[in-house]
C-alpha cells in the first residue's frame, strides 16, 4: 500500500497537518546524508519525469532501533509511531534552542534557511534535468551568499551599532554596505551572462529565475523571522508555536470529526478540522501568550551589550506586557459574572496572530501542495523520516513570519530608535541641526521639555 | 530580410518609448491576442507572420527609392531622432510628467514580458491568470508609490485624514492586498494546469522584481535631482550609439558569442566616447538649478518646485592637475564640478557593466526564440528592447547615491522620529544634542534637559 512507499522513502504524507518545526540539529546532521540520498534519486529519476523520488533507491532514514521496535505493528500504525516519535525530538530541540538564547536561534534559522533553499533548488535541477549545467550550482549558492550578506549586513549594522562603530574595517563595510552588496550581486549576474551556453539558454534562464524566486521566498522571510526575534523572543516563539498548534489541532479535529472536504488541492483537509483548529488555536495562543508575557527573557528586545560583548535581554517591559484591566462587554459580564478582567494587551494581539495562522496560514500549505503536485513530487526531500523535508515542515511558517513582521511594524510600534539615530548621524551637519530644532519644538509642544528654554541660536 | 519584419507590426503605436500611451496598452491585449493565436502553432516563437506595415505612409513613400537595407537605417535613424526629441520635451515638462512616463514605460515593459510568457507556455487561456498578473502589478506599484509618496509628500499626507490613515498602515494594507492575490492564486489552481500556473506565477514575480522595483529606483533618483535621472539615461543611450558607430567603422574582433554584432573596438571606443560625453553633458547641466535641485513638493502652492541652493557637488571647484596632464595641456589647475568626476564613474559603469544587461536580454530572446520583445517601435522593436540596459544603470545610480553622495533623506528621518514614542524621542534628542555640542555645532551653553 501507499504506507509501504511512505515508510520506504522516509517521506511523510505531503498533505499532513503535522507541521512540527524541526531544529537545525536534525538539519545539519542530515545535510550530508540527504545530499547523498538525493543524489541517488537524481540519477534514478532523471530518466523519467521527476516523479515520486520515493524510489526504492532511497535509503531509509529511520534508525535501525526504531524499525526493530516497531516491527510487530501494522504498517499504518508504524507510520504514526515514527511520526510521533520524531515529533518529540523536534519539539524538544525547539525548547532546547529557545533556552540557549538568541544566538542559537539565529544560527538555527540560518541553518533552516540554507536547507530549504537547497531542497527547492534540488527540485529545480530534477525538474529541468539540469544538474550538469555549467556553473549553475556555484552561481545559485553564490547568489544565496550575496543576498544573505546583504540582509545580515543591514541587521548587524542596525543592532550592533556600538560594535560596528568601534572596529575600523567594520565601519567601512557598514558605510558602503549597499554598494558592496550590489557589486557582489552584479559579479554574479555578469558570471551568469558569461556562462550562457548555446544549447542550454532556456534551461539556464529557467534556473536563474527559479533561484531568484526561491531567494525571494526563503531568504527574505527568514530575515523577517530574525527581525521579529530581535523585537523580543516572544514574537518569534508565539507565532511559530501557533502555526504548529494549528496544524496539530486541525489534524486532530479532522481525524475525529472530519467529514466535509475543504479544498481539492489537499483532499485530506476538512472543514471541521479547519474550524475546530481555528477555535482551539485562538484559545491555546491566548493561554500561551498569557503565560509567556511575564518573563523578561521572552518579552524584552534583544540587545547587544557592547561592554560584555553578548546579547542581553533585560529591560522594563513595554506597555504590551503589563497587565491591564479591561471592562468586559455586557454579554460576557452576564455569562461570567466578572466585571473586569486582567489581561496582557499582548494576549489580545495574539488573538489576531492566531486568527491569521488558522485562516490564511493554510494557504501557504496549499501553495506547497500545489507545487508538489505540479512537479509530481511527494515531498520536498527526505530529510526527516516520517515527515519529509524541512520545507515540508516550514511551508506555513513563511506567510506567518511576514505577517508578524508587518503587524509589528504597523500596530505595535515602528521604527527602531537606534536605527533612527544611526541615520541621524549620517546626515549632513546642517540637516542635523534642522532636525534638532524641529524635534525641539515638537517636544516642547508636547510638554516633554520645559517651555521656558532659552535657546541660543 | 528581417527589415521587412521590423517594419511590420501589429499595432498602430509608432510613438517613442517614453510617450504616455495608456490607452494603447488597453488596445494591446486584443492585438496581442491575435498574434498569440497565430504563434501558438509553433513552439513559443511569437513571430509575426504577415504583419501590416507600421511605418507611416509618408516615410514609406519618401524612402521607396532606396534599397531595403538603407531604408531600414533611415527608419531607425528617423525614429531615433523622434525619440530623443521626445525625451527633451518630456524633461522640459517637468517632474510630474516624467513620473507618469516612467510609470507607463514600466507598465508596457511588464506587459511585453508577460505576453512572451503566455506565448512560451501557450497559457493564454489559463483561468484568472491575466487578472492576477495585473493585480500583482497593481499591488506592488501601490506599495512602492505609497512609500515614495509618504516620504516626499509628508506634510500633504499629514494634513488629509484619509491619506494619513493610509500612510500609517501602508505596509499592512499592501501586504493584505498582496495576500488576497496570493490566496486567489491558490484557489485558482486547476488540476490539469498546476505546473503552468506555477510557471506563470514565477514568471510574473521575476518580472515584477526586475521591472517594477527598478522603475521605482528611477523615480527615487529623479527626486534627488533631475540630473541624476537624465545623465545616466543619456550615458546609456550615448554608449549604445557610440559603440554602434565605432563598431560600424572599426569593428573587427567579436566581443561575445551571445551578440555576434558587438565588437571589442566598439566596446572600447564606446567607453571612451561615453566618458567624454558624460563629462561634457554634466558640465552643461550642472549649472542649471532646474536639473540640480532635489525635487520638492511645495505644500502651499501644491506643486513641485525645483529651487534651492545647489549643493557642493554642483559648485565649481579647482582641482590641481596631475603633472602628466599639466605638461600636455599647459594648465596647472582646472575648474570642474565635482559632479563631473562622479559622472566618470557613472559613464564607466554604463559602458562596462551596462552591456551585460543587453547580453542578458539577448540571451533571453535567444532562449525563447524571439526576435524582439514586441513590435511597438518600428525599426527598434519593443520598449523593453530600448530599455534593457537602463535597468541595471538605474539600480547602480541609486546605490551610488546612497553610498557616496549622502544617505538618508532628512524628511524621512523626521518622519521616523515623530513616529517613535515620546520617551524614545527624548532620549534621541539628548543624544543628538550631545553629539552636536561635541561637534561644535551648538554652543555648549544649552539650558535644557
Amino acid at each position: 500500500m501507499t504506507e509501504l512507499r511512505k515508510r520506504g522513502g522516509g517521506g511523510g504524507d505531503p498533505d499532513s497537518t503535522d507541521n512540527i518545526s524541526d531544529k537545525e540539529a536534525d538539519g545539519e546532521d542530515r545535510l550530508g546524508l540527504s545530499g547523498d540520498a538525493e543524489g541517488e534519486c537524481d540519477v534514478d529519476s532523471k530518466t523519467d519525469t521527476p516523479d515520486v523520488p520515493v524510489s526504492t533507491a532511497d535509503t531509509d532514514n529511520t534508525p535501525e532501533c526504531l524499525t526493530k521496535a516497531l516491527e510487530g505493528l501494522p504498517p499504518r500504525w508504524k507510520n504514526y509511531w515514527i511520526r510521533g516519535v520524531l515529533s518529540i525530538p523536534m519539539i524538544s530541540s525547539f525548547f532546547l534552542i529557545t533556552y540557549m538564547g538568541p544566538i542559537a536561534l539565529i544560527v538555527a534559522v540560518m541553518g533552516v534557511q540554507i536547507k530549504c533553499f537547497h531542497e527547492i533548488i534540488t527540485i529545480g535541477y530534477r525538474v529541468y534535468h539540469s544538474y550538469e549545467l555549467p556553473w549553475f550550482r556555484t552561481l545559485s549558492w553564490y547568489f544565496l551568499i550575496c543576498v544573505n550578506y546583504f540582509f545580515y549586513g543591514e541587521t548587524v549594522a542596525d543592532y550592533f551599532g556600538g560594535l560596528v562603530q568601534r572596529e575600523e574595517p567594520l565601519q567601512f563595510l557598514a558605510r558602503y554596505h549597499r554598494f558592496i552588496s550590489f557589486a557582489l550581486y552584479l559579479a554574479g549576474f555578469c558570471m551568469f551572462v558569461l556562462s550562457l551556453v548555446k544549447k542550454h539558454y532556456r534551461l539556464q534562464f529557467y534556473m536563474f529565475a527559479w533561484t531568484h524566486v526561491t531567494l525571494l521566498i526563503v531568504v527574505t522571510q527568514s530575515h523577517l523571522v530574525i527581525q521579529n526575534l530581535f523585537e523580543g523572543m516572544i514574537w518569534f516563539i508565539v507565532p511559530i508555536s501557533i502555526v504548529i498548534c494549528n496544524d496539530i489541532m486541525a489534524y486532530l479535529f479532522g481525524f475525529f470529526f472530519g467529514r466535509t472536504p475543504l479544498i481539492k488541492l489537499s483532499p485530506k483537509k476538512t472543514w471541521e478540522g479547519f474550524i475546530g483548529g481555528f477555535f482551539s488555536t485562538v484559545i491555546i495562543g491566548f493561554i500561551m501568550a498569557h503565560l509567556m508575557s511575564r518573563f523578561q527573557y521572552f518579552v524584552c528586545p534583544v540587545e547587544f551589550n557592547s561592554e560584555t560583548n553578548r546579547f542581553s535581554v533585560e529591560c522594563e517591559p513595554s506597555d504590551l506586557f503589563v497587565m491591564q484591566e479591561y471592562t468586559l462587554p455586557a454579554v460576557l459580564q452576564n455569562a461570567l459574572k466578572w466585571e473586569t478582567v486582567n489581561l496582557y494587551p499582548f494576549a489580545i494581539h495574539s488573538v489576531f496572530l492566531s486568527s491569521f495562522a488558522s485562516l490564511i496560514g493554510p494557504f501557504g500549505g496549499f501553495f506547497a501542495s500545489g507545487f508538489k503536485r505540479a512537479f509530481k513530487i511527494k515531498d520536498f526531500a527526505s530529510t526527516i523520516p516520517g515527515h519529509g523535508g524541512i520545507m515540508d515542515r516550514f511551508d506555513c511558517q513563511y506567510l506567518m513570519a511576514t505577517f508578524t513582521h508587518v503587524y509589528i511594524g504597523s500596530f505595535v510600534r515602528g521604527p527602531n530608535p537606534s536605527k533612527v539615530f544611526q541615520q541621524l548621524l549620517m546626515l549632513q551637519p546642517e540637516q542635523q541641526l534642522g532636525i534638532f530644532h524641529t524635534l525641539h519644538s515638537h517636544l516642547r509642544e508636547r510638554g516633554m521639555l520645559p517651555p521656558a528654554a532659552t535657546q541660543t541660536e | 530580410m528581417t527589415d521587412l519584419r521590423h517594419r511590420g507590426a501589429r499595432d498602430t503605436d509608432q510613438q517613442q518609448p517614453s510617450e504616455d500611451k495608456g490607452s494603447d496598452s488597453e488596445l494591446k491585449p486584443d492585438k496581442d491576442g491575435v498574434s498569440d493565436s497565430e504563434s501558438k502553432v509553433d513552439s513559443g516563437v511569437p513571430e509575426v507572420p504577415v504583419p501590416p506595415d507600421d511605418t507611416p505612409e509618408v516615410l514609406n513613400k519618401a524612402l521607396s527609392g532606396l534599397s531595403s537595407r538603407w531604408k531600414n537605417w533611415w527608419v531607425r535613424g528617423i525614429l531615433t531622432l523622434a525619440m530623443i526629441s521626445f525625451f527633451f520635451i518630456i524633461i522640459y515638462l517637468g517632474p510630474m510628467v516624467l513620473m507618469m512616463i516612467v510609470l507607463c514605460v514600466q507598465i508596457k515593459c511588464f506587459h511585453e514580458i508577460i505576453t512572451i510568457g503566455y506565448s512560451v507556455y501557450h497559457s493564454y487561456d489559463l483561468p484568472w491568470f491575466r487578472t492576477l498578473s495585473w493585480y500583482f502589478l497593481l499591488c506592488v506599484n501601490y506599495f512602492f508609490y505609497g512609500e515614495t509618496v509618504t516620504d516626499y509628500f509628508f506634510t500633504l499626507v499629514q494634513r488629509e485624514e484619509p491619506l494619513r490613515i493610509l500612510s500609517k498602515y501602508h505596509r499592512f494594507i499592501s501586504f493584505a492586498l498582496y495576500l488576497t492575490g496570493f490566496c486567489m492564486f491558490v484557489l485558482s489552481l486547476v488540476k490539469k494546469h498546476y505546473r503552468l500556473q506555477f510557471y506563470m506565477f514565477g514568471w510574473t514575480h521575476v518580472t515584477l522584481l526586475i521591472v517594477v522595483t527598478q522603475s521605482h529606483l528611477i523615480i527615487h533618483n529623479l527626486f534627488e535631482g533631475m540630473i541624476w535621472f537624465i545623465v545616466p539615461i543619456s550615458c546609456v543611450i550615448c554608449n549604445d550609439i557610440m559603440a554602434y558607430m565605432f563598431g560600424f567603422f572599426f569593428g573587427r574582433t567579436p566581443l561575445i558569442k551571445l551578440s555576434p554584432k558587438k565588437t571589442w573596438e566598439g566596446f572600447i571606443g564606446g567607453l571612451f566616447a561615453t566618458i567624454v560625453f558624460g563629462i561634457l553633458l554634466s558640465y552643461v547641466m550642472a549649472s542649471c538649478r532646474y536639473f540640480v535641485c532635489p525635487v520638492e513638493f511645495n505644500n502651499d502652492s501644491n506643486s513641485f518646485q525645483v529651487d534651492c541652493e545647489p549643493s557642493e557637488l554642483f559648485q565649481l571647484q579647482e582641482y590641481t592637475l596631475p603633472s602628466v596632464l599639466e605638461s600636455v595641456t599647459g594648465w596647472t589647475t582646472v575648474r570642474l564640478y565635482p559632479f563631473q568626476i562622479h559622472s566618470i564613474a557613472l559613464s564607466s559603469f554604463a559602458s562596462i557593466v551596462g552591456p551585460f544587461g543587453g547580453f542578458f536580454a539577448s540571451g533571453f530572446k535567444r532562449a525563447f526564440k524571439i526576435k524582439d520583445f514586441a513590435n511597438t517601435i518600428p525599426g527598434h522593436g519593443g520598449i523593453m528592447d530600448r530599455f534593457d540596459c537602463q535597468y541595471i544603470m538605474a539600480t547602480f545610480v541609486n546605490v551610488y547615491i546612497a553610498s557616496f553622495i549622502r544617505g538618508p533623506n532628512p524628511s524621512k528621518v523626521i518622519q521616523q522620529l515623530l513616529a517613535l514614542r515620546p520617551d524614545q524621542q527624548l532620549h534621541i534628542f539628548n543624544s543628538l544634542k550631545a553629539h552636536l555640542i561635541e561637534k561644535g555645532l551648538l554652543p555648549a551653553m544649552e539650558v535644557n534637559a
